[in-house]
């Protein structure tokens, strides 16, 4: 058992989330009530994650920071090393392979607070501020929470793109799933097992967890 | 009307698109204005200007003196700086909180130690005592419509903005809504749109009506009058006046007040209307409370004033009433008129049976063609 490598998933998750978390309640929101010409091009960009191979990701990702791209230039100058192959450059592709499975949630819990309720909001005489946290955020959270809990598990599981990226370093780019794929190269089923058992619970837990806040979520509403 | 501009509220707007307005209207202090019109006509989207939560192309909205927009001067002001309480049409309360809590959210201007005690007052006042700790959810239709009603109110708003507060209610809670909001606006010193497409509803609780037709004011006017003196066909046709005819003005006699007109194939009397010289050609109306049955047992006073002879053509009992439509001889028009049903049964009104009514002459009402 590699825990390590479970360390280093649960790290990586909690920080996507970090940073998914306010990018995700601005996009859900923003998605949800305006209206744009170009909407529609957004949302497929957004949700492109879902249908792409996580090899094609992978790809771009690879292309996109490595030590070729304006980005990875940027990086290795500012920082002295590069940007794939590293935590960092893992934590930039987790966030983007995560964007719909935190935003979708987020636009439906915002897309469901009726209108005439946030002009309410406005007519009690709140801030937009006042009106974010006082009402929008407690009425969206099961959807806030279901997007983060997806993006947690999601992360824990993700392999393709984090091998194309991150390859295989311990401690720095080796997450949990791709240790299991390493495990039964070199033939170590018992270790395969016991850390397949982990993400399955952890998953499993975390899937429930989401049922557990939509179910919740429909029976306020009845 | 200086005062009235220094306490009242004034709505000027108009705009081509996405929803054409064309409106003017201005409600005094203490005065309450029902907004009238069928469904899509734009009421709603008035009050939303009003409140500030849509914005008009262009146009003037003032409240007390004070602008909340004005298009020409670049003012704009967002809903949170316009004292204005909204009723929403579903009430839109907070799902997540409290009946105190939904009252409390709108009294950002009141010293935080203050709002419990004025929350509970508040709802004391829509007659919600001891149901403070309810959510929506745990609230009937009605109580919900209270709640929203003490929202509305904690602001301490100079405008109150009524939007159809009591569609989505049932009959009975309707009518105990009616008398509690008659009850509570005798204490509301600001003025108070109310949204409405039930006529009857505007004409009872209303102090004026304004009629909007497609985005468009048409007219404001006391209910009463606003049916009896409709300025046009369409107002006529809108505010439910069924028999609109039309007609020619034959002549005028000014020392007897009365103005001839012929109508419905004979001469009528009508009250005396200068604006329309002999040989114009007009609409006119009369409610069907101006059509005066002539009684078989004994003839009352009126008979003389306009007789009109006629065949029922349909006779429909509806609850009390009869709704009874005449065919008038001559031309075949058809008078619309509902009469009590003793009073119907009585004189042995039924399909077929041949009836003589008078059209009384202050009833009678000219409108451009």
């Amino acid at each position: 058992m590699d825990w390590n490598a479970l360390t280093l998933s649960i790290e990586l998750a909690a920080w996507t989330m970090a940073v998914l978390l306010p990018v995700g309640i601005a996009l859900g929101r923003l998605l949800a009530w305006r209206q744009f010409a170009w909407k529609p091009l957004a949302e497929g960009i957004l949700a492109l994650p879902l249908v792409l191979p996580p090899t094609v990701l992978g790809f771009y990702l690879l292309v996109g920071l490595g030590a070729a791209s304006p980005v990875g230039q940027w990086y290795q100058s500012a920082f002295g090393r590069p940007l794939v192959f590293s935590f960092e450059g893992l934590l930039v592709a987790s966030v983007v392979f995560n964007l719909p499975f935190a935003i979708q949630p987020m636009q439906r819990a915002f897309e469901s607070i009726p209108r005439d309720v946030r002009d309410a909001a406005a007519c009690c005489g709140l801030t937009p501020w006042q009106a974010l946290v006082r009402i929008e955020l407690p009425l969206a959270w099961p959807g806030i929470l279901s997007g983060m809990v997806m993006t947690f598990a999601h992360t824990l599981g993700e392999f393709g793109v984090v091998l194309m990226v991150g390859g295989s370093i311990p401690g720095e780019t080796r997450t949990v799933a791709i240790a299991i794929y390493d495990s039964v190269q070199s033939f170590d089923n018992a270790a395969a097992g016991v850390m397949s058992a982990v993400l399955l619970g952890l998953s499993l837990v975390a899937m429930a967890l989401v049922y557990a806040t939509s179910a919740r979520r429909t029976r306020g509403r009845g | 009307m200086a005062d009235r501009a220094a306490t009242g509220l004034e709505v000027r707007l108009s705009q081509a698109g996405p929803i054409a307005l064309q409106v003017e209207m201005d409600c005094a202090a203490g005065e309450v204005l029902a907004l009238v019109g069928p469904s899509g006509s734009g009421k709603s989207t008035v009050l939303r200007c009003i409140a500030g939560v849509i914005r008009a192309r262009s146009g003037r909205i003032a409240a007390g003196g004070e602008a909340w927009f004005d298009s020409d001067a670049g003012v704009s002001l967002p809903p949170r700086h316009r004292s204005a309480g909204f009723v929403f049409q579903n009430y839109a309360l907070f799902p997540h909180m409290s009946a105190q809590a939904n009252v409390e959210a709108a009294m950002g201007h009141v010293a935080p130690g203050e709002r419990a005690a004025r929350a509970r007052a508040l709802l004391d006042r829509v007659n919600l005592k001891g149901l403070e700790s309810r959510r929506p959810a745990e609230l009937s239709g009605g109580q919900q419509q209270r709640v929203a009603v003490a929202r509305a109110l904690a602001r301490d708003p100079r405008v109150l903005l009524l939007d159809e507060p009591f569609s989505a209610v049932d009959r009975s809670t309707r009518q105990i809504l009616y008398r509690e909001l008659a009850i509570l606006r005798r204490d509301l010193a600001m003025p108070v749109v109310l949204v409405t497409h039930d006529l009857d509803e505007a004409a009872m609780l209303a102090d004026r009506m304004c009629i909007l037709h497609r985005g468009r004011t048409l007219q404001a006017a006391a209910p009463h009058e606003l049916m009896l003196r409709p300025a046009s066909s369409l107002v006529a046709r809108l505010v439910d006046v069924k028999n609109i005819f039309r007609g020619r003005v034959l002549g005028h006699d000014e020392s007897a007040g009365t103005t001839l007109l012929e109508g419905l194939g004979q001469r009528l009397e009508a009250l005396f209307d200068g604006r329309f010289a002999a040989g114009t050609e007009v609409q006119w109306a009369i409610p069907g409370s101006h059509v005066i049955l002539h009684r078989r047992d004994r003839p009352s006073r009126g008979e003389r004033e306009n007789p009109v002879r006629g065949v029922i053509a349909d006779f429909l009992p509806l609850g009390e009433n009869a709704s009874v439509v005449i065919r008038v001889d001559g031309p075949g028009e058809h008078l619309r008129v509902t009469f009590p049903l003793h009073v119907a049964r009585r004189n042995g009104l039924e399909a077929g049976a041949e009836v003589v009514v008078s059209l009384l002459r202050d009833g009678i009402h000219l409108m451009k063609d």
